[in-house]
């Protein structure tokens, strides 16, 4: 805890948050009720792609409990729209079908809404759902990303020929070139699996509509409320003054509560309906059908390398799902978010890639924790192993001839962005530092010596976060902005509310931001309330996601902090009877230089404002400032993970040995909070490597439809990470700070599937498809021992 | 159908579905809802409470498998607003994130501790394997299990029966079954 002689910047401060949840009183939406409040159930489809000919609701109406059946046709005709894309990427052709919440003709996935039940209870709903004879007539179906392209495959749409919703091209340098003038070129196709996000409270919404007012409530498991008003705006009759929507605690998100979603639209429209207040609860094996999933995305890529190992050149054709229809975010995230970032850490010359997103009778995709940086990352860092690899150099040493130098003013890559800082070669010799490398390099070289499959993986990653500049935001296609805002209002007692737009869901900002301001103006962190989620109390903002909340978030904050400040300075000078240019503040006090015990504390000002009996000559009264922030550049943290794994090359099982990581995210804030960011993303991005894959057969089930047979990691498949950090601040915002939310997922997904290769190589294999099972692991084995006889 | 049971130290008696689950229970007839769902197929372990001494999961017992039965829950884990050791140590080491899962880790951590009072890594990371956490990777949360041991005395005065502390979870649901029967 922090005392008065420690900054609170810095420091691991207990979470304020903590309190409500170790004691089961945290304020989930599902725990929300409302006077008079009835549940809402979905009928969904169980094909994934068929004509609705009929929909029979007479026997679901007469079930015990039932206020209302509703169907996509009622929804229309009440004028609830289709669902927006919101992001529509620009130099493509991207096609953005409509979406209506519930089919009105066509079902496109398994899990789509076909009509809706609402009840007086949950149970009495899900019972009557099953009482809706739909009657349906069955269409081909396709799955498989690339497939979907295919002349003869299935149409989803009418709208996207050949399935295909756009085609976008990032270039940068002359590619021909470098590949024409390349000793050696390496290729690998690349499978970056679907993923289901699982975060562990499943989404609901509740809504209550009051006629009399004209107003609308909305409870909702969301990342961003203000962006879910704007769009209900725009899918609804409602105007957007009218709405208020509220995200109560969240239950993690991880980009699956990103969207906003038909379920949203539903709910409004029941209520409108019943005229009573109507809650929506999903369910797990719902969550697995019907809340977004995420990568989907297969490349064929190419790198193209001199024999000194100096890459000249990344080529690649991409393919990424959309599922059946365009989600909020989903356009975006295989093409700004992955495409140019493909330099990496790395002075790459050219850079090339072909991105072909198509429609598919899946679940829609959006974000997923990393959001099309992971699969970037993915790309580079295995293809700089394969170019180790066939120059037989160290894959480190590889790595060293290619990383951009150490900077701190900016430095542009051939895919047109600009980094902001970074020293990567210091972030890798502390890892390397850190892991003992060379040691473990020599114990490896043993261990293969006695016919153990021993391997290490490296990774020196960059990304791009702290989403970002809202001119960037407009050119590249998001129908939003993305600064964001805060109000700081010190009451008259000197206690402090801080509203922000940003929309933390577990990340910890309660306490973080809280000691921003304490380390700014003196107060204790316990005296600073963080308030968030609720469009009515904060200013518009832009939520959270892509590690933006406190790159972002902290520079509007830290424009309310100087107003503070400078009104301070104004009302001491006058109590103090002293000029302005004489006063400083320091720790919570203004003084008069020098004598700093006859001074002012910034609760005294606050009584001082707040009465206003005795202000300066034009200082209005009270102590608030509200402050936005447009940041001029993403940010862009790096660092260096690495990873041991051994493989039993009887069974294929794979033994998570050691992890290090070595992260830069700037001046941290909370290591605690920081740390734990690191953790639970390294574990989200190595169960990508290890055991999560979905699944659909090629009628479009989803194999993987719950928990008991989608992998979600176990306490017992992990080791304890090792962590250590660096600090290179970024001049895009006044703390220096970078994001830190997704570095885990993006870094560690490579860095364990590199020490699973590397542990295969001695048998020659250089490629199986994620995620590692023990099946696929063993038969690779196989194949190559048959292969080498 | 009538069930009473004992709640956190209240009786309660309620007329439910016989297809209710305990869990539902708690949340909606009793509002309880500290005892989370998270899944339907009882993999993830966020609506972990004590039945009888025994950690076991809401959703796998309906309410009438539970009558006349003694149920902790996470509101009732403290004792005139003292928070237990267990709650104390996944605060001090950051065991948990956005919290949805955290009432059940702790009734699991809890059981977790009695039988193992000075748990090897291994023995909490096992003993884990029925409660799911997205957030964390489990590191604070193992750390959090293992300062929550060094945090429970021997005789906590959390629970008051510690004989019952040592009944297996078969040997819980054997007393659920019977209970049922009569």
């Amino acid at each position: 805890m922090t005392t008065t002689t420690e900054r609170a910047f810095g420091a691991s401060v207990a979470r304020k948050e903590d309190a409500r949840f170790i004691t089961g009183q945290g304020r989930f939406t599902d725990n929300l009720t409302q006077p008079g409040m009835v549940h809402m159930a979905v009928v969904r489809s169980p094909l994934a792609h068929a004509r609705i000919k009929g929909i029979d609701t007479s026997a679901a109406t007469e079930m015990p409990g039932v206020v209302g059946v509703f169907t996509g046709q009622e929804m229309a005709d009440a004028g609830f729209g289709g669902i927006p894309c919101a992001w529509v990427v620009p130099d493509s052709d991207t096609v953005t079908p409509p979406h209506p919440p519930i089919a009105i003709d066509t079902v496109r996935y398994v899990g789509d809404a076909v009509a809706m039940v609402v009840a007086d209870t949950d149970a009495n709903a899900r019972d009557a759902a099953y009482a809706v004879d739909v009657d349906y007539d069955v269409l081909p179906v396709v799955v498989d990303v690339r497939k979907a392209m295919d002349p003869d495959a299935p149409q989803l749409h009418e709208e996207a020929p050949n399935n295909q919703c756009f085609h976008w091209v990032v270039d940068g340098g002359d590619v021909e070139a470098a590949f024409a003038s390349a000793d050696v070129v390496v290729k690998e196709t690349i499978t970056n699996q679907r993923l289901i996000p699982n975060a562990m409270e499943a989404r609901v919404a509740l809504a209550r509509w009051d006629d009399a007012m004209g107003e609308l409530t909305l409870w909702v498991t969301s990342q961003n409320p203000h962006i879910v008003r704007f769009l209900l705006s725009l899918d609804t009759p409602v105007p957007e003054h009218k709405i208020r929507v509220i995200a109560p605690d969240v239950g993690g998100g991880f980009g699956s509560k990103l969207a906003h979603y038909p379920e949203d639209t539903m709910v409004i429209f029941a209520s409108q309906q019943v005229g009573r207040p109507v809650k929506w609860a999903e369910t797990r094996s719902e969550n697995y059908l019907a809340t977004t999933h995420g990568r989907d995305h297969i490349a064929e890529v190419e790198m193209a390398a001199t024999k000194e190992g100096k890459i000249l050149g990344l080529r690649a054709k991409t393919w990424a799902s959309m599922g059946a229809y365009l989600s909020t975010a989903s356009t975006g995230i295989a093409t700004i978010l992955h495409g140019l970032i493909l330099s990496g850490s790395y002075d790459i010359g050219a850079i090339h890639e072909d991105v072909y997103g198509t429609f598919t009778n899946t679940t829609p995709t959006d974000a997923y924790r990393g959001a099309g940086r992971p699969e970037a990352i993915f790309m580079v860092e295995r293809m700089v192993d394969l170019v180790a690899r066939e120059l037989d150099m160290d894959p480190v040493e590889v790595r060293r001839r290619n990383l951009i130098e150490p900077f701190d003013d900016g430095h542009e890559v051939a895919t047109g962005l600009v980094y902001d800082s970074g020293n990567y070669v210091g972030a890798l010799d502390k890892a390397l530092d850190m892991f003992g490398y060379e040691d473990a390099r020599k114990a490896q070289a043993k261990a293969r010596e006695e016919g153990r499959l021993v391997g290490i993986g490296v990774v020196t990653y960059t990304e791009i976060c702290g989403l970002g500049p809202s001119e960037v935001a407009g050119a590249v296609g998001f129908g939003g902005g993305l600064w964001d805002s805060a109000i700081v209002r010190f009451h008259p007692t000197g206690k402090v509310t801080l509203l922000v737009g940003v929309s933390p869901h577990g990340q910890g900002e309660e306490t973080t931001f809280a000691q921003i301001i304490s380390d700014q103006l003196g107060v204790s962190v316990e005296d600073v309330d963080v308030v968030y989620g609720d469009t009515a109390k904060t200013p518009m903002g832009w939520g959270t996601y892509g590690s933006r909340t406190t790159a972002v978030g902290s520079g509007a904050i830290m424009g309310a902090v100087s107003q503070i400040k400078d009104k301070g300075v104004k009302i001491a000078a006058h109590m103090l009877e002293a000029a302005e240019e004489d006063i400083e503040f320091s720790d919570g006090v203004f003084s008069v230089k020098g004598s700093r015990a006859d001074g002012k504390t910034i609760q005294d000002i606050a009584l001082a404002a707040n009465t206003a009996w005795d202000l300066p000559e034009g200082v209005d009264p009270g102590l608030e400032a509200s402050s936005f922030f447009n940041p001029g550049n993403f940010v862009y943290p790096f660092g260096t993970h690495i990873a041991q794994m051994e493989v039993d090359p009887e069974t294929g099982e794979i033994d998570f040995q050691r992890y290090v990581a070595v992260d830069d995210c700037g001046p941290v804030i909370n290591p605690m909070i920081v740390e734990g960011q690191v953790q639970g993303g390294v574990a989200q991005g190595a169960a990508q490597a290890l055991w999560e894959g979905a699944v659909y057969d090629d009628d479009g089930n989803l194999v993987t439809g719950s928990m008991m047979s989608y992998a979600i990691p176990k306490a017992e498949f992990l080791p304890n990470f090792e962590l250590g950090k660096t600090e290179t601040p970024t001049n895009v915002n006044p703390l220096g700070v970078k994001g830190v939310g997704e570095t885990g997922t993006i870094a560690s997904t490579p860095t364990v599937y590199n020490a699973v290769m590397d542990a295969l190589a001695p048998l020659g294999v250089q490629q199986v498809d994620m995620p590692l099972t023990p099946e696929r692991v063993w038969t690779a084995i196989q194949e190559a021992q048959k292969g080498g006889q | 159908m009538n069930v009473s049971m004992t709640v956190n130290n209240t009786s309660y008696e309620r007329d439910v579905e016989p297809r209710t689950l305990l869990v539902d229970f708690l949340r909606d007839d009793l509002g309880l809802t500290g005892t989370n769902i998270g899944c339907d197929t009882s993999q993830c372990g966020a609506c972990t409470v004590h039945i009888d001494g025994a950690a076991v999961k809401s959703c796998t017992v309906l309410a009438a498998q539970a009558d006349g039965a003694s149920i902790t829950t996470i509101e009732g884990l403290s004792i005139n607003g003292e928070l237990h050791p267990m709650q104390r140590a996944f605060t001090e080491k950051h065991g948990l994130q956005c919290g949805f899962c955290t009432p059940g880790m702790i009734m699991t951590a809890v059981k977790l501790v009695e039988s193992y009072p000075e748990p090897t890594e291994e023995q909490i990371r096992h003993g884990l394997e029925g409660n799911l956490c997205r957030c964390t990777g489990y590191q604070n949360i193992v750390q959090a299990v293992d300062e929550g041991a060094r945090l429970t005395e021997a005789h906590s005065p959390f629970e008051s029966t510690p004989a019952e502390h040592q009944i297996t979870l078969r040997e819980a649901e054997r007393r659920a079954w019977e209970r049922s029967r009569t």
